[in-house]
């Protein structure tokens, strides 16, 4: 970009005008959308309501090929009717309102219905959890990268998102997988799809919860590595979820606590909220209403500690630093009920005091003990290949 | 000596967005600051120059209200007439020297007409040496962009502006200076308060997407944006105080993450008794709704000047006292302005109902670069000085 003072000022007074012509049909994107959804006012309220201070986000969207390996672990077969039956368990666990204000959903369970015919959808409004569903259709490998995976979905995403709607949803999630040294191409690839789904969701009435997940991986990198990709990887998503014109008051961020790699020795509580806070700090404006962390392989005490650590580590938090938990509430849950009906109660109990336990810990009063303590990391394989995985 | 580390200059970062405190902004180049002396019927000479901020340093009380004064390089190396130099007469009322280090503005090469990209990046590295020679602690560099009605400023522009200022950041940072990033949306034009409002979403979430891509800490950088206003050519009515305030919080809250030490608004043509008004508003708003981490304050040129330099014009040896004194209420009327809590009569006599301190294109620095040849530039057109 050098040029002399002098020839600039010689070019710019002979400049011809069709530069300026040109530019006068560009709209101003963020200005358009933004005025022009009837949706906004229900998004921003639906963002802070899931972000309500004490609440977290119970994550049972697992497709049905990985639902079907949890059952199993537990002797129980993947049948449609065992995965509602499950899923019952877990909505109509007494009392997980006080603690869930959201409740995200695999597509064949939003539409289904407890044993006695009353819908998913209602049972969850009944005790104050808003619906949610998960719009992805999985992970498919990017060619020419060592294993990295791009999120597959936007082919018809504004019409399901319209149908979940029509159904009861009223907010929406996308997991991005990404890793410490993830490539420049997995990077864009992720966070462009997060950013054109985020807006397409909004579009049609549905709040973005954006994933951008940095797997705890193998490996002895640092936490401060960890931290390092996280940052990275946020300014990324950030600037495309600007330039994509989504509005960031009703959108919900899902990203990784910093953790060390599995073979590096565990981080305590202290420093995983260090780094986190710090990354968070660096990278999400305070528009964003809750920051919902996934658990991602921590243990249910793990998960926890670490949720109570970050609260502080970052006493006024401009957002809700909270928790979308998937594993970390239903690992022991799903152990407890083992499918058989005489252990629904315990197992709801099990559910209801993890979510409680969550809750303290968001609101910087978790003091123990845990529901659930001295449990391992919860690891699965990541899986790619399409829908239903 | 080794330059200071990140953590030190988050700390000369975090100091100058203290709470109650804010910047002023006293850069203005020869030729800029030539002009309003003229329009004041003072000759634009080094000694007057000198002797003008000369009372804004030595203005009463300034040191509860300033954390920093922003100068230009000419001043950085001025003395008060005793002798002292301007560095020393701020540390010693407990301010911090700034300076500005870009060389104005040029055309944008392949922009839209008007567009604007900022020089002295060659020579920056260098130049910030000397700076903390002389005592610098922070420094600023202004990138301008234009909104015209309906349509933000283009990509081209927000790109290379953004660039640049992270560019200017990293360098000032590794040279142990904290960078003031200034991507000023232009208030000239028609345009509303919303086309306002998204354009500065654009252009700032660009700057600091650039900045976290040139390695610059958040930390060790404060922001110096526009508050959301409407252009100076909008029929609309002004917006009142509150209005400003929810705009300029929602756009602040959309794009600056928490690890920015401090947002200092620049006051940019509006007249001073508007900016400081403005100003308590948002500070009042932020602390009523919360989340607005970052200090919310003031780095603001003619919004401290305007009526000093009135009150100098045309007798300046007879009013100094008085000048300075105003000097000294204005300081303080915005540093009650960053803690929300502005009462009373402002001391402004330069903010009559419709006054405005917008000032017409000013034309190309001639001090960096004497052999070049400006294009021809409209009339210069003060109003309210």
């Amino acid at each position: 970009m050098a040029l002399s003072a002098k020839s600039a000022a010689a070019r710019s007074a002979a400049a011809p005008r069709g530069a300026a012509s040109r530019a006068r049909t560009v709209r101003v994107a963020a200005l358009s959308t933004e005025k022009s959804n009837p949706y906004m006012e229900e998004l921003r309220a639906t963002a802070n309501y899931i972000a309500t201070r004490g609440k977290g986000i119970l994550a049972s969207d697992e497709s049905n090929a990985t639902t079907g390996k949890r059952l199993a672990t537990v002797g129980v077969d993947n049948t449609e009717d065992n995965r509602r039956a499950w899923r019952e368990l877990l909505y109509t666990a007494p009392g997980l309102g006080q603690y869930i204000s959201g409740a995200i959903m695999f597509d064949e369970t939003l539409f289904q219905s407890t044993a006695g015919g009353v819908q998913f959808v209602d049972v969850l409004k009944k005790q104050g959890i808003l619906p949610g569903i998960k719009v992805d259709t999985g992970l498919e490998v990017i060619p020419g990268t060592d294993g990295e995976t791009s999120t597959q979905g936007l082919d018809g995403l504004g019409e399901r998102c319209a149908r979940y709607y029509k159904q009861g949803a009223r907010f929406a999630k996308w997991r991005a997988v990404l890793k410490v040294g993830s490539s420049t191409t997995a990077i864009l690839e992720n966070a462009h799809g997060l950013a054109r789904y985020a807006q397409i969701a909004q579009a049609n009435g549905l709040v973005p919860i954006v994933e951008p997940e940095v797997t705890l991986g193998p490996g002895t990198y640092t936490i401060e590595e960890n931290a390092y990709w996280s940052e990275k990887i946020n300014s990324h998503v950030m600037r495309l979820l600007n330039e994509y014109g989504v509005v960031l008051d009703a959108i919900l961020l899902k990203p990784n606590m910093c953790l060390p790699g599995l073979d590096a020795p565990t981080a305590s509580p202290a420093d995983v909220a260090k780094y986190t806070v710090r990354t968070m700090l660096r990278s999400i404006p305070p528009a964003v209403p809750g920051i919902h962390f996934l658990s991602g392989g921590m243990s249910e005490e793990e998960s926890t500690l670490n949720l109570q650590a970050l609260q502080e580590a970052c006493p006024n938090s401009p957002w809700s630093l909270t928790f979308s938990y998937g594993r970390a509430l239903q690992s022991s849950t799903l152990k407890t009920w083992a499918g058989k009906k005489e252990n629904a109660d315990k197992a709801q109990d099990i559910l209801v005091q993890l979510a409680r336990a969550n809750s303290q810990a968001q609101l910087g009063k978790y003091k123990g003990p845990h529901p659930v303590p001295g449990g391992g990391r919860i690891l699965q394989a990541l899986r790619t290949g399409g829908p239903g995985k | 000596m080794a330059p200071p580390s990140i953590d030190e200059l988050a700390a000369v970062a975090a100091a100058l967005a203290a709470p109650g405190k804010g910047l002023l902004a006293s850069d203005e180049s020869t030729g800029t600051i030539g002009k309003r002396l003229e329009k004041g019927g003072i000759e634009n000479t080094a000694e007057n120059r000198r002797a003008y901020r000369e009372l804004l340093y030595t203005a009463p009380g300034i040191g509860g209200a300033f954390s920093g004064v922003i100068m230009f390089k000419e001043t950085l190396g001025q003395c008060a007439s005793d002798g002292t130099p301007f560095v020393e007469v701020l540390r010693r009322a407990g301010v911090m020297a700034g300076i500005k280090v870009d060389e104005g503005l040029v055309p944008l090469e392949g922009g839209e007409e008007g567009e604007t990209s900022t020089r002295g990046l060659e020579t920056l590295e260098a130049a910030c040496r000397q700076y903390v020679a002389q005592g610098a602690r922070f420094a600023k560099w202004r990138a301008a962009l234009r909104v015209e009605e309906g349509r933000c400023p283009s990509d081209l522009a927000v790109k290379v502006n953004a660039e640049q200022l992270a560019e200017y950041a990293a360098i000032c940072q590794a040279a142990g200076l904290v960078p003031i990033v200034e991507p000023e949306l232009l208030i000239d034009g028609p345009h509303s308060a919303e086309t306002f409002a998204a354009a500065s979403e654009k252009a700032i979430a660009a700057c600091v997407a650039a900045l976290w891509r040139r390695g610059v800490a958040l930390e060790a950088c404060l922001l110096k944006p526009q508050m959301v206003v409407q252009g100076t050519e909008c029929s609309a009515p002004r917006a009142a105080p509150e209005q400003v305030a929810a705009a300029t919080l929602r756009v602040m809250r959309r794009v600056v993450p928490p690890a920015v030490a401090g947002i200092m608004f620049l006051s940019g043509g509006q007249t001073e008794e508007e900016a400081t008004r403005n100003l308590d508003a948002i500070n009042k708003l932020a602390k009523e709704e919360g989340r607005a981490p970052w200090s919310l304050s003031f780095s603001f040129g003619r919004g401290l000047q305007a009526s000093v330099l009135k009150i100098w014009s045309n007798a300046p040896p007879s009013r100094a006292s008085e000048a300075r004194a105003m000097a000294g209420a204005l300081a303080e009327a915005n540093a009650a302005a960053a803690r929300g809590e502005f009462a009373g009569r402002h001391p402004s006599v330069t903010s009559a109902p419709g006054a405005t301190l917008h000032e017409t294109w000013r034309g190309w620095r001639t001090d960096v670069d004497p052999a070049a040849a400006p294009p021809p530039a409209p009339a210069l057109a003060l109003a309210g000085v």
